[in-house]
């Protein structure tokens, strides 16, 4: 991989779902090394059928996705999905093993680490994102905000080229929220992340794409996307109430 | 006992149980012998009866087919306190019994002394097919998070009025289930994908390759020759 390749590159993508309903419609997206960009679009945008096709879950029907230089295509699945770190939303859909030192080494064991090196890419992991002390702990006891961080270094371990966050900050509490922007800012990573969480993609990503039945219809910086009330009422996006970047307004 | 690798404890158990289901059930004295030998296991186990009491009560309703058998089975026929039992109705019984029995106790024995995960570590070394072992761990891990799902569900259900308790409400239950084993379902679908884009492959990656200590293998394969040398004697003896 040469420096100037860019993390991610999808040109064309198209995709339909088995049943003939189309999920993207020509999809274009180029994210730099280091770039973290918010993802933005309504229910239905084509959002996680994106994200699945970045790893090569799901197959484009037409166009291509090249990460870190390399096309996603069979032979090179392994590969890929050690690029694409995906952190799903539910965390419980993620951590299966009975501890959670086991399910952070389950990702790099896949891609063939063993020894030293893989224990030292686990405490590496959950050092970065501050469970060290709960290791050894199952992670069906763990709060909320402890298993967004546990699913976060699951995905860590595999020290991925593109990190993709689908609604990083659902179901936490303002504080896990708070905590898990500052690990996220903290990683130093490429990003891709998928919310309705406003606010958040403004405080992490500066630059944000918007997703509209399939096709990408905004690309931009992040504040200037989100002070543009008309652009977000036409694709249902909406700041929370008591909140406006529109110039001009009271904050 | 608690100490020994799992591996050691799992083919111990399996051999064990064995050996009870090879002696013929006419050899009374030989379950009385497995049952010692068992007994000296919790002693040096420290596993308190009680514990290994309460739960072998799961056998229960095993146990109801067993004691219908005298009464249905036909043949030969004895008198006890006034009842017509058949003999081999009688046998039949017995055979359940005494080895369903020792059967519960060994696997309850086994769980008093290895942690579940240790359990499935032991399997995995004994190279228990791979999907066995991952459909062992992923029960483990979810049984709990599809227990709390369905808690929540019955709590949303009482919430707006309903009551278990009232037969013309099953069908509310029933629905229930139905909707909990699609969600479980899908969840599995989510985990699923979850792997692969871990690199998933379709096997559990081994990471510690811990051959049990001879030591290990030499106090499992005390108990097994114990209980071989009463099977074969009990053979003989028939």
């Amino acid at each position: 991989m040469t420096v100037s390749e860019p993390s991610l590159r999808v040109s064309g993508l198209a995709f339909a779902y088995p049943d003939g309903s189309p999920a993207l419609a020509g999809v274009d997206l180029t994210v730099a090394p280091g770039e973290r960009v918010a993802l933005l679009g309504p229910n239905g945008a084509g959002k996680t059928t994106l994200v699945l096709q970045l790893n090569g879950v799901l197959r484009p029907s037409a166009g291509t996705v090249e990460v870190g230089g390399l096309p996603v295509v069979k032979e090179h699945l392994q590969e890929i999905r050690r690029r694409v770190g995906i952190v799903f939303q539910d965390p419980d859909d993620q951590l299966f093993m009975p501890t959670v030192a086991e399910d952070v080494t389950f990702g790099p064991a896949n891609f063939g680490m063993r020894g030293p090196e893989l224990e030292a890419r686990v405490s590496a992991a959950l050092t970065a994102v501050d469970m060290t002390s709960l290791a050894e702990r199952s992670p069906l006891h763990l709060s909320g905000g402890q298993r967004r961080r546990v699913a976060l270094a699951t995905v860590l371990a595999c020290d991925p080229e593109v990190l993709v966050l689908d609604e990083p900050s659902s179901n936490l509490d303002p504080v896990a929220r708070r905590e898990l922007a500052e690990v996220l800012l903290r990683l130093d990573r490429t990003m891709l992340m998928v919310t309705h969480d406003l606010p958040y993609a403004l405080q992490l990503c500066p630059r944000s794409v918007i997703l509209d039945a399939g096709r990408v219809v905004a690309d931009g910086p992040t504040r200037e996307l989100l002070a543009d009330d008309d652009l977000l009422a036409a694709h249902r996006l909406e700041l929370p109430y008591g909140f406006s970047l529109a110039p001009g307004r009271a904050h | 006992m608690h100490r020994l690798a799992p591996q050691v404890k799992v083919l111990a158990a399996f051999l064990l149980v064995c050996c009870v289901v090879a002696t013929p059930r006419e050899a009374f004295w030989a379950f009385g012998g497995y049952f010692l030998l068992l007994c000296a296991v919790w002693v040096v186990a420290a596993i308190p009866p009680g514990w290994i009491a309460a739960r072998s009560l799961i056998e229960a309703p095993f146990l109801v087919l067993a004691v219908l058998l005298p009464f249905a089975e036909g043949g030969e026929r004895v008198d006890v306190a006034g009842l017509s039992l058949s003999v081999a109705g009688l046998l039949g019984g017995w055979n359940i019994v005494v080895k369903g029995t020792l059967g519960v106790l060994t696997s309850l024995t086994l769980a008093a002394t290895t942690p579940p995960r240790d359990l499935l570590l032991g399997l995995q070394r004994l190279r228990v097919p791979g999907t066995v072992t991952t459909i062992a761990t992923l029960m483990l891990r979810y049984i709990e998070v599809i227990v709390g799902e369905a808690k929540r569900m019955r709590v949303a259900r009482i919430s707006r009025g309903h009551d278990p308790r009232l037969l013309w409400q099953a069908g509310a239950t029933a629905r229930g289930v139905g909707s909990l084993f699609l969600r479980s379902y899908e969840r599995g679908e989510r985990v699923h994908l979850a792997m692969l884009a871990r690199g998933w492959t379709g096997a559990m990656p081994v990471l510690v390759e811990a051959p049990a200590a001879r030591r290990d293998w030499v106090a499992g394969l005390v108990l097994v020759a114990a209980a071989l040398l009463i099977a074969v004697a009990s053979r003989w003896w028939m």
